[in-house]
């Protein structure tokens, strides 16, 4: 971005402040790719690997992932660390419909991606089955530097994306008949922000 | 127990009648758990086998005393079996050979483990007696079991699947004429899972908490209402 500090006892005079140029995209993206508020979906083993890469020694917040948002209306990727049971399907597609768009997917290890080795009649195999995944993470489980990797590819991938190609947010259309709709003035009723980010304001996208 | 019960602490050495880890075992013909030949003693026609492998003790009982002989094991002075610890059944390949539901029993008084076990012959009904009056936890592992073999509890107050969905239609996965990965293609169990109502799982007693009653299907609904509460 080049920003250059201002010199100590210098007085500026209107005009004669530092400024940038840049592309919309790129500076929304960066801004996207470098906090990405991970919502933690952990449900096996994976788990204990993600834990062991927002902890002190991997440091997920290197990355701009400080805040583990264990709600989903205020994370930005969804992070499946285990395998997925069937009953716990429609759990995971609610979650992933309640977060906010923009919203990216991380599938962690084998048994996210593909079922693993649970080839049985309670494993979903791949969650990609249930929602859209962006990037997909091998092992079992993988070890944190696998999980950063695949982290850094995500942040590539945000950086790439354009704000004119409507295709890649676009999501299931809401079907006001199913049992998982809830009426826009209800999310945004459940979506005011809270707690320490009481002085925020609400973004408007 | 004749001595009062003393904890022994942490950096004090155990008084030396405390019973240590036994060491080689045999297969079988072990020592008998002396709670075995009480069962026989006073249930003697509803014994039918009392087994010893691997030095714990297996007594196999008839299905219409077993009620009788746990609520006999937990009440009686000398035998104090007050902990459940395990409710399950053992199926196997062999077509001739009867389904077995087991009950782990441990006396905490005594130190004794004892492992009962019912014979349910091929094409009789898989029902047995529910030991939920005489241990409260059997709630839960029995209705696992009934989840995962189909046997009735009878006596079961609230007899429903446990670990798949109430709705779970293709069968009790751990019977051996259950396929692997189930009755259903790929496809149709995820659309089955998805169409379920994450928030419609409970009973409704939970759902004096949870507030979805009203959420569910009509059928459970009136089910729960009349307070019958079976599986499928």
């Amino acid at each position: 971005m080049g920003l250059t500090p201002r010199p100590q006892g210098e007085v500026r005079t209107a005009g004669d402040e530092p400024w940038v140029t840049t592309r919309l995209d790129f500076l929304v993206n960066w801004a996207r790719a470098n906090s990405l508020w991970p919502m933690p979906f952990g449900t096996a083993c994976c788990a204990i690997e993600f834990m062991a890469t927002a902890a002190a020694k991997f440091d997920l917040a290197r990355f701009g992932m400080e805040r583990m948002s264990f709600s989903p209306r205020q994370a930005d990727v969804l992070i499946c660390a285990g395998r997925v049971p069937f009953k716990l399907a429609p759990v995971l597609r609610r979650i992933w419909q309640q977060m906010p768009q923009p919203k990216w997917c991380i599938s962690m290890g084998a048994c996210a991606s593909t079922g693993g080795m649970f080839d049985n009649y309670a494993v979903v195999q791949g969650i990609d089955s249930i929602i859209p995944v962006d990037v997909y993470v091998p092992g079992c489980p993988p070890r944190p530097e696998g999980l950063l990797y695949g982290i850094l590819m995500l942040q590539k991938k945000v950086m790439a994306e354009r704000g004119a190609d409507e295709s890649i947010r676009t999501e299931m259309r809401p079907d006001p008949k199913s049992q998982l709709y809830i009426p826009p003035s209800v999310i945004d009723e459940v979506s005011e922000p809270f707690g320490n980010s009481v002085h925020q304001q609400r973004s408007g996208l | 127990m004749s001595a009062p019960f003393q904890p022994y602490l942490a950096g004090h050495a155990a008084p030396g009648d405390t019973p240590a880890t036994p060491k080689q075992v045999p297969h079988r013909g072990g020592d008998v758990n002396p709670s075995a030949a009480a069962i026989k003693e006073r249930f003697a026609d509803a014994v039918r086998r009392v087994d010893v492998v691997w030095g714990e003790t297996t007594v196999i009982v008839d299905r219409a005393r077993l009620a009788e002989i746990v609520r006999w094991l937990h009440d009686d002075a000398g035998q104090r079996y007050e902990y459940l610890s395990d409710v399950t059944a053992v199926e196997f390949r062999d077509r001739e050979r009867p389904l077995e539901v087991v009950w782990h029993l441990r006396s905490i008084a005594y130190r004794r483990f004892l492992r009962l076990k019912v014979l349910i012959e091929k094409g009789q009904p898989l029902e047995v007696p529910s030991v939920y009056d005489v241990y409260r936890g059997a709630d839960w592992i029995e209705r696992e079991c009934f989840d995962m073999f189909g046997i009735r509890f009878v006596g079961h107050p609230d007899l429903r699947r446990i670990l798949m969905w109430e709705s779970y239609k293709e069968g009790f996965p751990l019977r051996k004429d259950f396929p692997l990965r189930g009755r259903f293609s790929r496809s149709e169990q995820l659309r089955q899972a998805l169409a379920a109502n994450p928030e419609a799982r409970y009973s409704k007693e939970e759902l004096s908490i949870a507030d979805a009653f009203e959420d569910l299907p009509l059928e459970m609904r009136q089910r729960l209402g009349r307070g019958e509460a079976v599986g499928e």
